[in-house]
């Protein structure tokens, strides 16, 4: 136990603070962690392909979605092949998959349609040839946007697919 | 509810006076154009000391007929007459003449211990006469506001000829933050959004509670574990447990059935959210729908014998109608638009529902066969009704748009009139309305 929550806040000091804030919404809730966030450190991360940072700016850990669907397009496929890729080298890594909603559905629907999107990207990771016991969904639904204006430009930002990096068994 | 452990308010008649041959009435079913106008003086003190509880619970009283948009209440500045003592006779002539078509008179003394006794009288005006028995109630101090509430139920339910619903309680959530990192918690109000407290802290995301039939348990959904999973929580210890915590799953929107021990709630695994069944007992569970598309928010009938719930099995969100132990569903919304959040009328014949339509939301109401469906409510977003212990009125959550936008409680009655704001002392959502107290 203590092993892992050393672990997720060295993976968080190496990450943007987007990415630390995700990973921080499954743990116990304390923001302090995001605080913890290197500024040089975190460029340094990104250049070296094996690390979280890089996975997440270089790599890409989102994929957008249309109104209230939960089907990967051509360039979303395209991603989570490369984020398939990035995992089946980086075996010391799992995955929580987070699906989110825009604010335009009501709460209990959104979360089941987060939970779809989700899915989606597991399945496609894991026909990619991730091992789904690395993987793990959870749904927000509209709990966490990521951009808070009422439109369609942020919208956009929010219905969507999140792969967050945790430090798993193997590293 | 932990308040009633404290607490009996007693109810006991007093000498009756002459009735009214036809008494004062408010017919609900035609539509209530013209509130009537009701005077409720400040009650008699009868102790040293009870000048306080005497105003507020005047105040409380005049509060909750005004709000329920049913009544007006007349101001204190315009009363010619002030009642001074109990028993003497109403100068009825002085009431008429400030057209006050019922008036509440009261008194209260304060005795040691915190005890309090209170009497109430209800007069039709126009007709000179006593409307029903006086009554007396005996609580402490720290329970005026309930009492309170009970006395202008009484003048409700003797006026409307229907169960009042002021004498009741609100879980919802207690909402904190910008809309990126927002706080939740679960807290409970008196209807009117008095004595707020807080349920839980803030470390989870927690959503929509939902009251026991006896109002002694709260189920929700928390984040708590770091996946949704569904809580059941005893409201006065505050002793909370998860409900059925299979891995690998999501589960949300529980709801208790009538009997008080059996849960409806969706559980999602594999991408697809089904509803199923749970005895909180047992914990034995059964799934209730087996199809690929979303099923969720359930409620049930007033009888147990059936749930009402959203599908999205003909391609966009739609209400449904099951028998309680699974089996054929009838879809009942077929207007334009998405339909979500239904809840069954405590009186039984209609469904409250969220509509989505053109970018708007709003909260409506059909009958149970999805015959006279009626918007209610419109705005950026209206979600999530909730219905008084009397069937009456609704509360729902309003959220504004924009990265300011935030929630808030709001009530309409079912006429689509008397639209306000609840006061809660922050922002708050997703309100579930108690049965009426004890």
């Amino acid at each position: 136990m203590t092993l892992s929550i050393t672990k997720a806040v060295l993976l968080c000091s190496a990450l943007a603070l987007s990415a630390c804030s995700n990973a921080n919404k499954f743990g116990a809730g304390d923001d302090n962690v995001a605080n913890l966030n290197g500024g040089a450190g975190a460029a340094d991360a990104a250049s070296d392909s094996t690390t979280a940072a890089y996975f997440q700016q270089t790599v890409g850990d989102r994929i957008l979605f249309q109104v209230d669907q939960s089907t990967l397009d051509s360039s979303g496929q395209a991603l989570l092949t490369e984020q398939a890729l990035w995992l089946n080298q980086n075996a010391g890594f799992n995955a929580i998959i987070e699906g989110h909603a825009d604010e335009q559905g009501t709460r209990e629907y959104n979360l089941a349609l987060g939970a779809r999107r989700a899915n989606a990207v597991q399945e496609y990771l894991v026909s990619q040839g991730v091992a789904g016991a690395r993987l793990r969904t959870i749904t927000y639904g509209k709990e966490r946007p990521i951009e808070i204006c009422s439109e369609e430009s942020c919208y956009t930002q929010n219905r969507r697919a999140v792969t967050v990096l945790q430090a798993g068994l193997g590293s | 509810m932990k308040i009633l452990r404290i607490f009996t308010i007693l109810l006991t008649g007093l000498a009756a006076l002459p009735a009214a041959a036809e008494p004062l009435r408010i017919v609900i079913d035609e539509g209530v154009n013209e509130p009537l106008p009701v005077a409720v003086p400040r009650f008699v003190a009868e102790t040293p000391g009870a000048e306080d509880i005497a105003r507020q619970l005047a105040e409380i009283v005049a509060a909750d007929l005004a709000g329920s948009g049913l009544f007006r209440d007349i101001p204190e500045d315009a009363f010619i007459s002030q009642i001074t003592s109990f028993d003497s006779p109403i100068q009825f002539s002085d009431w008429k003449a400030i057209n006050a078509q019922a008036l509440v008179t009261g008194a209260v003394s304060v005795g040691s211990g915190g005890r309090v006794n209170v009497k109430f009288r209800l007069f039709d005006v126009f007709s000179e006469a006593a409307l029903g028995d006086g009554l007396q109630m005996g609580g402490t101090t720290t329970s005026i506001r309930r009492i309170a509430h009970k006395l202008a139920d009484q003048v409700y339910s003797r006026i409307t000829g229907e169960t009042g619903y002021f004498d009741s309680r609100v879980v919802f959530v207690a909402e904190e933050g910008p809309k990126n990192a927002r706080r939740k918690r679960l807290a409970v109000m008196d209807y009117d959004g008095a004595n707020v407290s807080y349920l839980t802290d803030s470390a989870a995301i927690v959503l929509a509670p939902r009251f026991s039939p006896l109002g002694d348990k709260v189920l929700y959904t928390s984040y708590e574990t770091g996946f949704p999973k569904i809580f059941v929580m005893d409201v006065g210890t505050v002793q909370r447990r998860v409900l059925d915590d299979q891995p690998g799953t999501m589960a949300f929107a529980p709801r208790f059935a009538p009997d008080g021990k059996t849960v409806v709630f969706s559980l999602s695994q594999g991408g697809n959210t089904d509803l199923y069944r749970l005895n909180i007992d047992s914990g034995r569970s059964a799934r209730l729908t087996t199809s690929p598309s979303i099923e969720t928010a359930p409620d049930f009938s007033p009888d147990g014998k059936q749930v009402v719930f959203e599908s999205d099995r003909s391609g966009s969100q739609q209400l449904y109608i099951m028998p309680a132990g699974g089996g054929e569903a009838r879809r009942i919304s077929f207007g334009k638009g998405r339909y979500g959040t239904p809840v069954w009328s405590p009186r039984g014949d209609l469904i409250a529902f969220t509509k989505q339509n053109k970018g708007r939301f709003h909260i409506g109401v059909m009958r149970v066969d999805g015959s006279e469906e009626r918007l209610l409510t419109a705005s950026f977003l209206d979600e999530g009704p909730t219905w008084s212990p009397n069937g009456r009125v609704i509360m729902f959550t309003r959220e504004t748009s924009g990265a300011q936008g935030s929630s808030s409680l709001y009530s309409v009655d079912i006429s689509g009139r008397n639209l306000r704001r609840v006061s809660t002392p922050a922002a708050g959502s997703d309100p579930a309305w108690s049965p009426l107290l004890p």
